[in-house]
C-alpha cells in the first residue's frame, strides 16, 4: 500500500464518519448535550440500511437509516426533556436499549453481509465506470454526503430555528426566560443530529459491505477525538467554517490512525488512541490554566523548605 | 393589565427548610403603571417575579395578564407577553452569538425555518444606534465581548423590541458602575415612556423607588405591607417612607443595601 492509497482510505472513513462527527457537532458543540447514544445510533443506522438495502432498496435504505436515527434521537430527547431524565443517563438507556433493537432489526443475528447487494456504492461505481473517477466511486459518494450535510448545517443553524438551538445551548437561562421552548428546541437538534449518525453508520456499513453489531462500539470517542481536533484546527469563525473543521478533524483523525496502523500499531487500538485524545483535548486546556497557580505552589515550596 | 390574586408560595415544604416566600398576595395592575418595588432581603420581590414569569407554579392563588388566566400556563408561552431584565448582565443574551444573532431570536419576523432579512437587520440597526453605545458597528460581534452594561442594554432592547404587555426588571441596574446604571436607567425610562409598558421595577434605592414610576410598593415576609401612589406619593420623602414600613411590617427595614445606598 502507498501513501496515495493510504489518504485515500483515511478520506474515505474520514468523510463517512466525519457526519457522526457533524452530528455531534450539533448535539455536542451547539446544544451542549453529549449524546451517549450516538454509538446504538450508528449501528441502528448500519442495521436499518443494510436490511433495507438487502431487500432490494438500495436508496430508500439511506432515507430509512436517517429516520431511524432520528427516531432514536426523539427518544433521547423525550426522555430528557419530558421525563425528567438526565441528559448523559437518557443518551445510555437508549444505547443499551438499541442493543436489543438492532439484533432484531438484523434479524436475530449479529452479522449480516452485503457482498452481493446493491447500494448506493455499487450503483455509483456501475455510474462511474470507464470515468477517471471509475478508482474513486467511495470517495465520490462519501463527499457528496458530507457536502449536502455540510450545506444543510450551514443553512439551517442560520435559521430561527437554528439560531434558537444554538441559544439553547450557549444560555439556557436566557432562552427559558424568551419565548423559546428549550424543551422543543433540544428535541429538533438531537432529532436532526441522529438522523447524521444513522446516515454516516449505513454508508460506513455499505462501504464495508458488512454489518456487525459492534460497528458502532466506540463511535461516540471517536467522533468527539476528531470534533476537539477539527476545533483546534478550524474552530472560530462562520458556521460553514467550523463545520468543515468538523470534516478536516475526522479525516486528520483517520490518518493519524491510519499511518499508525502501517508503522504495525494493531488495529484493535484504536479505540484507546481515541480515548487517549479526548482526553488530552479536554484536560490540556484545564492545565494550562491551573498552570501559573502549580508554578507558584512550586516556588512557594522551594523557599519553604 | 396584571391582576394577581391571593397567590403563594411554600419552598420545601414539611422540611426544616421551608419558607413562605409568598403568602396571600394580591396585587393589581392598571395599564401603563409603572412601580416601583423595594423591600428587605428575602421579602419576596425575585419570588413574585418568578411566580409571574411562569418560573415555577404557584401553591395557590390565580394570575392574570390582560384579562387571560395565565396561572397554569408554562414560562415560555408566558415571555411571548413578559419581558423580564436580572441583575447579572450576562443572563439576558448568548455569548458565542453575534449581536445580529441574539436581536434575530428577541424579533422574530419569520417563522421557524426563515433566515434575518435585509430589512430585520437594518432594524436592528437603527434600535442600536438609539442606544448611543456604537453597538450599531459591532452587530457581527459575539455579545460575550460586550461589557455589562452594553449587555445590560442589549438584553433590555431585545425584551422590548416588540413591546410586550408587562415588562420586569430585577435590579437591572445594580450591578453596574454608577455611571453606567444611569445610563441604562434612562434608557429604561424612555423605552417604558415611549411603548407605554406596564412595568414592575425591583429597586432597593429609596429616591428611586420614589421617583421613577407613579406607584411604589414595599414587600416583607412574602407580603406587599406599603402600597402608595398619586399625591400622597408625590410628598413623600424616604424617611417617610421607612416610617411608614416600620408601620407596615412591624420592624425596622433590615436591607444592608438600602441602607448603605442612603
Amino acid at each position: 500500500m502507498n501513501f496515495l492509497s493510504l489518504v485515500q482510505t483515511a478520506l474515505e472513513l474520514g468523510l463517512i464518519c466525519s457526519l457522526t462527527v457533524l452530528a455531534l457537532f450539533l448535539s455536542y458543540s451547539m446544544l451542549n448535550v453529549c449524546d451517549l447514544s450516538t454509538d446504538g445510533c450508528f449501528t441502528l443506522g448500519a442495521a436499518v440500511g443494510a436490511t433495507v438495502a438487502i431487500a432490494g432498496h438500495p436508496y430508500l435504505a439511506i432515507l430509512a437509516a436517517m429516520a431511524a436515527g432520528m427516531l432514536s434521537g426523539f427518544l433521547t430527547a423525550l426522555l430528557q426533556t419530558k421525563m425528567g431524565i438526565d441528559s448523559l443517563l437518557s443518551g445510555i438507556i437508549v444505547n443499551t436499549g438499541l442493543y436489543s433493537i438492532n439484533i432484531a432489526v438484523m434479524d436475530g443475528s449479529s452479522l449480516l453481509n452485503m457482498n452481493k447487494t446493491d447500494t448506493v456504492f455499487t450503483k455509483a461505481k456501475a455510474l462511474l465506470e470507464g470515468t477517471f473517477l471509475a478508482e474513486q466511486y467511495k470517495l465520490f459518494v462519501a463527499v457528496i454526503a458530507v457536502a449536502l450535510v455540510v450545506a444543510f448545517l450551514a443553512l439551517f443553524l442560520r435559521t430561527r430555528l437554528g439560531l434558537a438551538i444554538r441559544a439553547t445551548g450557549d444560555n439556557p437561562d436566557m432562552v427559558r426566560s424568551s419565548s423559546i421552548n428549550p424543551a422543543f428546541t433540544t428535541i429538533v437538534g438531537l432529532c436532526v443530529a441522529n438522523a447524521f449518525t444513522g446516515l454516516s453508520g449505513c454508508l460506513l456499513a455499505q462501504c464495508q459491505k458488512s454489518v456487525s453489531i459492534d460497528i458502532g462500539t466506540g463511535m461516540v470517542t471517536i467522533a468527539l477525538a476528531s470534533l476537539l481536533m477539527g476545533q483546534v484546527l478550524l474552530g472560530k469563525g462562520s458556521i460553514l467554517k467550523r463545520a468543515l473543521g468538523m470534516v478536516v478533524g475526522a479525516f486528520a483523525f483517520r490518518l493519524v490512525y491510519t499511518i499508525a496502523l502501517r508503522l504495525d500499531m494493531p488495529a484493535f487500538m484504536l479505540k484507546l488512541v481515541s480515548s487517549v485524545i479526548v482526553v488530552l483535548a479536554i484536560a490540556t486546556p484545564y492545565f494550562k490554566r491551573r498552570l501559573p497557580l502549580l508554578r507558584r505552589r512550586m516556588a512557594a515550596g522551594k523557599e519553604a523548605r | 393589565m396584571l391582576k394577581i390574586e391571593h397567590i403563594s408560595k411554600t419552598f420545601n415544604p414539611g422540611t426544616i427548610n421551608e419558607k413562605a416566600a409568598l403568602r396571600d398576595l394580591s396585587l393589581h395592575l392598571a395599564p401603563g403603571d409603572f412601580v416601583t418595588i423595594i423591600g428587605s432581603n428575602g421579602a419576596g420581590k425575585s419570588t413574585l417575579f418568578n411566580a409571574i414569569c411562569g418560573s415555577f407554579f404557584t401553591d395557590s392563588g390565580s394570575i392574570y395578564l390582560d384579562g387571560k388566566n395565565i396561572t397554569f400556563q408554562p414560562e415560555y408561552m408566558r415571555s411571548r407577553q413578559i419581558g423580564r431584565l436580572f441583575q447579572d448582565p450576562m443572563r439576558g443574551s448568548a455569548p458565542h452569538m453575534t449581536i445580529e444573532e441574539n436581536l434575530s431570536l428577541a424579533a422574530p419576523s419569520g417563522g421557524w425555518l426563515s433566515h434575518v432579512s435585509r430589512a430585520d437587520k437594518a432594524a436592528f440597526r437603527d434600535k442600536l444606534a438609539e442606544l448611543g453605545m456604537g453597538l450599531e458597528d459591532r452587530m457581527k460581534q459575539p455579545v460575550g465581548l460586550l461589557s455589562g452594561g452594553q449587555r445590560q442594554a442589549l438584553t433590555l432592547l431585545m425584551a422590548t423590541f416588540n413591546p410586550p404587555k408587562l415588562l420586569l426588571l430585577d435590579e437591572h441596574t445594580a450591578a453596574l458602575d454608577p455611571a453606567t446604571a444611569e445610563k441604562v436607567l434612562e434608557i429604561t425610562r424612555k423605552t417604558v415612556a415611549d411603548n407605554h409598558i406596564t412595568t414592575l421595577m425591583v429597586t432597593h434605592n429609596m429616591h428611586q423607588a420614589l421617583e421613577l414610576g407613579n406607584r411604589t410598593l414595599m414587600m416583607d415576609s412574602g407580603r406587599i405591607v406599603l402600597d402608595v401612589s398619586g399625591q400622597e406619593r408625590g410628598n413623600m420623602t424616604v424617611d417617610d417612607l421607612l416610617a411608614r414600613f416600620k408601620a407596615g411590617a412591624g420592624k425596622a427595614l433590615d436591607s444592608d443595601r438600602i441602607l448603605l445606598s442612603e
